[in-house]
């Protein structure tokens, strides 16, 4: 059971119009110190030599692509590539450091369930943590509720500390209160890891749920297959760099030409 | 439906603070969330649970004045001036170390998720709000023990309150986003806060600072007249004059903002530092 058994069944959406998200000339810069300064003695030394040098690391230089709504995207590359990085940029997570990134719309990174999670608070105070942590007021909680137990399907252990949870436990709740909205852009990391293979299934009916209601999807992957079969339009990334972009088959083409090479 | 989302443009973006200001009205419910999370589970697993919220400063009462009740014996009703003094310090250092805290350590979901970058220090302050509020339940004990009466002055306090959280909510921020840059600053800050306290008069008599440096002393310190704010109308059951309330909140407002300043013109760049 993957991803990909779920989008063939329910396939793109594309709806045209305005693109949902759009990159113009992104780029994003990490400076990292070459070595940690950790006092003042030491920085105040350093500053008056004129020693602080940065490691200036360009994640992403001169990212712009389009993506339509409705669509199912596929970014392609190798680790390190600056996948992640998209990702963070789109969900607000990190500030452009030149060029203007814009989306429109609820965004739900599905790559990091149960963010805040705290293992002494019952399964029940949790939810309300996660909820408020992506977002979501106490009243809209309140009226999701039901269907996040109902989705997560704890029984009894909803009111015991998280810290008894098995490790497969505290992933549906975590899937099931970052899903209990309808994005209109959702994050997706091919390995999507949620417990056994029956809670894997419902997960999976839930995200092709959203995508027939019209979620575009932005994936990220290695799996070369996965792109060709689900996305009509992908992007290859290659130190930062769009490398190729367009019709997957082309995209993934010109990657594995350049695996080659 | 397209027409009724919300939009996201990196380029128009309010002024940071403004920007700041209008994410943590939004994410209300979270730092109220968050404060829940921290009363709850300070003391999840001890017998007694929230109770040590009060049961804490009465304790350092108690040794504070077994230990200095004769060496400061002229000051009358020593427990009820030293506990005065103890619940407005503990306040601030709380409520600042635990906001660079959990910025620096909690601030792995700053890497995962958006959320207000404020968020951390205003849950600390509200936690330690909580907090006080708890503790003058066993004040007003200790009150009633020593024969100390509760004057109307005591009406003052809700501003008292307002200007020591203005105060270390500024400090929080800004020591937060000094600690993201150099983590030292953690453990500086404590050994700083233990010299700051024995500067201030919260466990002794303001009367053995020589004449001569009180007015430096007192003068420059805004923990001086914060502490003020509460001594005189619980322990001296007298108004603290409107010039005093005035300067203290003023200079409260100024950290807070300034603080806030700082932070928010920073934010932006601590999910690529922590």
């Amino acid at each position: 059971m993957s991803l990909r058994t779920v989008f063939k069944s329910t396939g793109a959406h594309p709806r045209g119009g305005e693109p949902i998200i759009r990159f113009d000339h992104v780029a994003v810069r990490y400076r990292v110190p070459h070595e940690r300064i950790g006092s003042f003695k030491e920085y105040a030394i350093k500053r008056l030599q004129g020693r602080i040098n940065h490691q200036e690391f360009w994640a992403l230089r001169d990212v712009t692509l389009q993506i339509a709504p409705g669509e199912i995207f596929g970014i392609i590359g190798r680790n390190g590539a600056g996948k992640s990085t998209l990702l963070k940029v789109i969900s607000r997570v990190l500030h452009p450091t030149r060029g203007r990134v814009w989306v429109r719309g609820h965004v739900v990174p599905l790559l990091e369930l149960g963010a805040g999670f705290h293992p002494e608070l019952t399964g029940h105070e949790n939810v309300f943590l996660n909820g408020t942590l992506l977002g979501h007021s106490k009243r809209e909680i309140l009226e999701r509720l039901g269907e996040i137990l109902d989705f997560a399907g704890l029984g009894d252990f909803i009111g015991a500390p998280l810290r008894t949870y098995s490790s497969g436990m505290v992933a549906r709740l975590g899937f099931a209160v970052a899903m209990a909205w309808q994005p209109d852009v959702l994050l997706l990391d091919e390995i999507l890891a949620v417990g056994d293979e029956a809670f894997q299934r419902k997960c999976l009916d839930r995200i092709a749920l959203y995508c027939d209601s019209g979620a575009t999807v932005v994936l990220v992957t290695h799996d070369m297959s996965v792109v060709h079969a689900l996305c009509p339009k992908a992007v290859w990334i290659d130190q930062g760099r769009v490398q190729s972009a367009g019709p997957s088959a082309d995209v993934v083409r010109d990657y594995a030409r350049a695996a080659q090479a | 439906m397209a027409d009724t989302l919300t939009v996201y443009d990196s380029d128009r973006r309010a002024p940071p603070m403004i920007e700041e200001l209008i994410q943590a009205l939004r994410y209300r419910d979270l730092i109220r969330q968050l404060v829940r999370r921290d009363v709850l589970t300070r003391y999840k697993r001890s017998l007694l649970g929230v109770a040590w919220t009060m049961l804490n400063p009465l304790g350092m009462m108690l040794v504070l004045t077994l230990a200095f009740s004769n060496l400061f014996g002229g000051t009358r009703a020593y427990p009820v001036y030293v506990l005065s003094g103890i619940i407005v310090w503990s306040f601030l250092s709380q409520t600042t170390t635990s906001a660079m805290s959990q910025l620096t350590w909690g601030g792995v979901l700053l890497h995962r998720i958006y959320l207000p970058r404020t968020t951390f220090a205003i849950a600390s302050v509200g936690t330690g709000l909580v907090n006080l509020v708890l503790s003058l339940v066993p004040f007003a004990v200790v009150m009633a023990v020593t024969g100390t009466p509760v004057r109307l002055t005591a009406l003052i306090l809700p501003v008292s309150i307002l200007t020591l959280a203005l105060f270390a909510l500024g400090l929080g921020l800004l020591l937060s986003s000094l600690a993201v840059y150099f983590p030292d600053v953690s453990e500086m800050y404590q050994i700083v806060l233990l010299g700051w306290m024995y500067l201030t008069p919260i466990i002794y008599p303001e009367q053995i600072v020589p004449e001569a440096y009180r007015w430096w002393m007192f003068n420059l310190n805004p923990m001086y007249h914060i502490v003020q704010l509460f001594r005189l109308p619980l322990y001296e059951g007298i108004w603290p004059s409107a010039a005093r309330l005035a300067s203290a909140l003023i200079v409260a407002v100024i950290m807070a903002a300034f603080g806030w300043l700082v932070f928010t013109h920073r934010a932006d760049e601590f999910a690529y530092r922590i």
